[in-house]
């Protein structure tokens, strides 16, 4: 059986790492590649790296920035952030990232996702989802809202409907990212994951509200994610991805511990 | 030298920054005659066989990656590299390369559970000893995505297999080629150690 999944994701400004605290206030921390080199050899499973760089003028840096960590990381490495056009895929791609993650630029033009897929293919295609909890509405029947722009724009879609939309124009997998919880470190969505993972084929990565190893491993059962995502409780040295990962195996689950 | 084989089938330089890692002198390369000279071999490859098997074909490259075969060249095939080596696949009608009897086929899960592709790190069991999986301990796991598997005819072939559903061969060998389902190049230190064991492998 497959191994549930620890994915450490690195939010990089101007090709620094970054930090964000419920969407806003960012404050650089270090050096992304060294900080990749590190967790790849710590057991991460994955990599992310979120370009939250606001101009247009230093996407290059990013290109830069995935080149040299993909000649340090022998894991999966995926990068998300103002992905726009196959042009700005494919660039990723060849510069060394397995994955692409597409979010506000898919809501706006949902053809991009099966653009996108068509050329790297589905299973490098992610998308990712910002969700807001909102009170049911007919427009709205699951209570979850899709959120773009970084998580500042309401859009009036719904996000379980758009999670199945995703999987049907090609994505290859989720990530389920709740902005109510993201950098409380008081869990993950566990409903809204769990939501999610019931009604789609493909598979789910958790993200937003790690605070300790406990709550990798209720997304990872109770939620059914088949993946979760963690930043800052690794980036500050809370826990070590062998922590957590030690914690899950404790427990009784699969969890890859040869690396 | 390893010569990587660029085919146009998906990204081969995580192959050849894999090789650099582990102190492997490799360069890619989609000329068949340097396929030709080659000492050692890295046939890679991810998407579908039907275009790989077109291209190849195309570009004499499936004739020089025989005749090295059939020179005793060590050859190390990965994830579509390690299907389109056997005779066919159900993939598509094309004939595949014949290096290995058997045919390449589909996941066909009965747990509806199960997701396809297949992807993320599982379990390689060993089932049947190979210097290149000599580092490979009980419960180790490497990196997977793929919707089709090799099938060799002949047990003697599967030297590793993991379970989805059902043990399926991950890792085939016969003579001088080796090929594996999983992505060395993408699984961490216990891939790394596979590549090195090739860099040093004789093909025997």
């Amino acid at each position: 059986m497959l191994s549930k999944r620890l994915i450490v994701c690195l939010d990089v400004r101007g090709g620094k790492l970054a930090k964000s605290i419920r969407f806003v206030d960012t404050k650089d921390i270090g050096d992304p590649v060294a900080k990749a080199r590190q967790y790849y050899e710590d057991g991460a499973d994955e990599i992310v790296f979120y370009d939250i760089t606001a101009s247009r003028e230093k996407r290059d840096i990013m290109i830069d920035l995935v080149e040299k960590a993909a000649s340090q990381i022998f894991i999966p490495f995926s990068v998300g952030g103002n992905i726009r056009s196959v042009a700005d895929a494919t660039k990723l791609r060849n510069a060394g990232a397995e994955k692409v993650n597409v979010n506000t630029a898919a809501v706006k033009r949902k053809e991009l996702i099966t653009e996108i897929a068509q050329a790297v293919g589905s299973q490098s295609t992610v998308l990712s989802m910002d969700v807001r909890r909102v009170s049911p509405t007919p427009k709205i029947p699951s209570g979850y809202e899709i959120v773009i722009n970084g998580g500042v724009t309401p859009t009036g879609i719904d996000a379980l409907w758009w999670a199945k939309e995703g999987e049907r124009l090609g994505a290859g997998e989720l990530v389920i990212n709740s902005i109510d919880v993201d950098g409380t470190k008081d869990g993950y969505e566990l409903k809204l994951t769990r939501l999610i993972a019931d009604a789609v084929g493909i598979p789910v990565i958790a993200s937003g509200g790690a605070g300790k190893p406990e709550h990798l491993y209720d997304v990872l059962t109770e939620g059914h994610a088949d993946a979760a995502l963690v930043a800052s409780i690794v980036h500050y040295g809370e826990y070590t991805c062998r922590q957590i990962k030690d914690y899950r195996h404790k427990r009784g689950r699969k969890i890859r511990k040869s690396y | 030298m390893i010569t990587i084989i660029d085919y146009n089938a998906g990204n081969i330089r995580s192959v050849l920054r894999a090789c650099k890692e582990v102190g492997a002198d490799a360069k890619t390369t989609s000329d068949p005659k340097a396929v030709a000279k080659a000492s050692k071999i890295i046939f890679p490859g991810v998407g579908a066989a039907t275009s790989a098997m077109e291209y190849l074909k195309k570009t004499g490259l499936d004739v020089a990656l025989k005749d090295a075969f059939e020179a005793g060249v060590p050859i190390l095939g990965i994830c579509l590299g390690a299907q389109i080596v056997l005779e066919s696949s159900e993939e598509g009608p094309m004939k595949c390369l014949g290096l290995v009897a058997g045919k390449t086929v589909r996941f066909k899960l009965k747990d509806k559970t199960l997701k396809i592709p297949h992807m993320g790190w599982n379990e390689v069991k060993v089932v049947k000893h190979h210097p290149l999986l000599d580092s490979i301990k009980a419960g180790d796991e490497f990196y997977f995505v793929h919707s089709f598997y090799p099938r060799p005819a002949e047990n003697e072939n599967i030297y590793a297999v993991t379970d989805y559903g059902g043990n399926f061969c991950c890792a085939l060998g016969y003579k001088n080629l080796f090929a594996t389902q999983f992505h060395p190049e993408k699984s961490g230190r216990l891939g790394l150690a596979l590549l090195e064991r090739f860099r040093g492998w004789e093909g025997k």
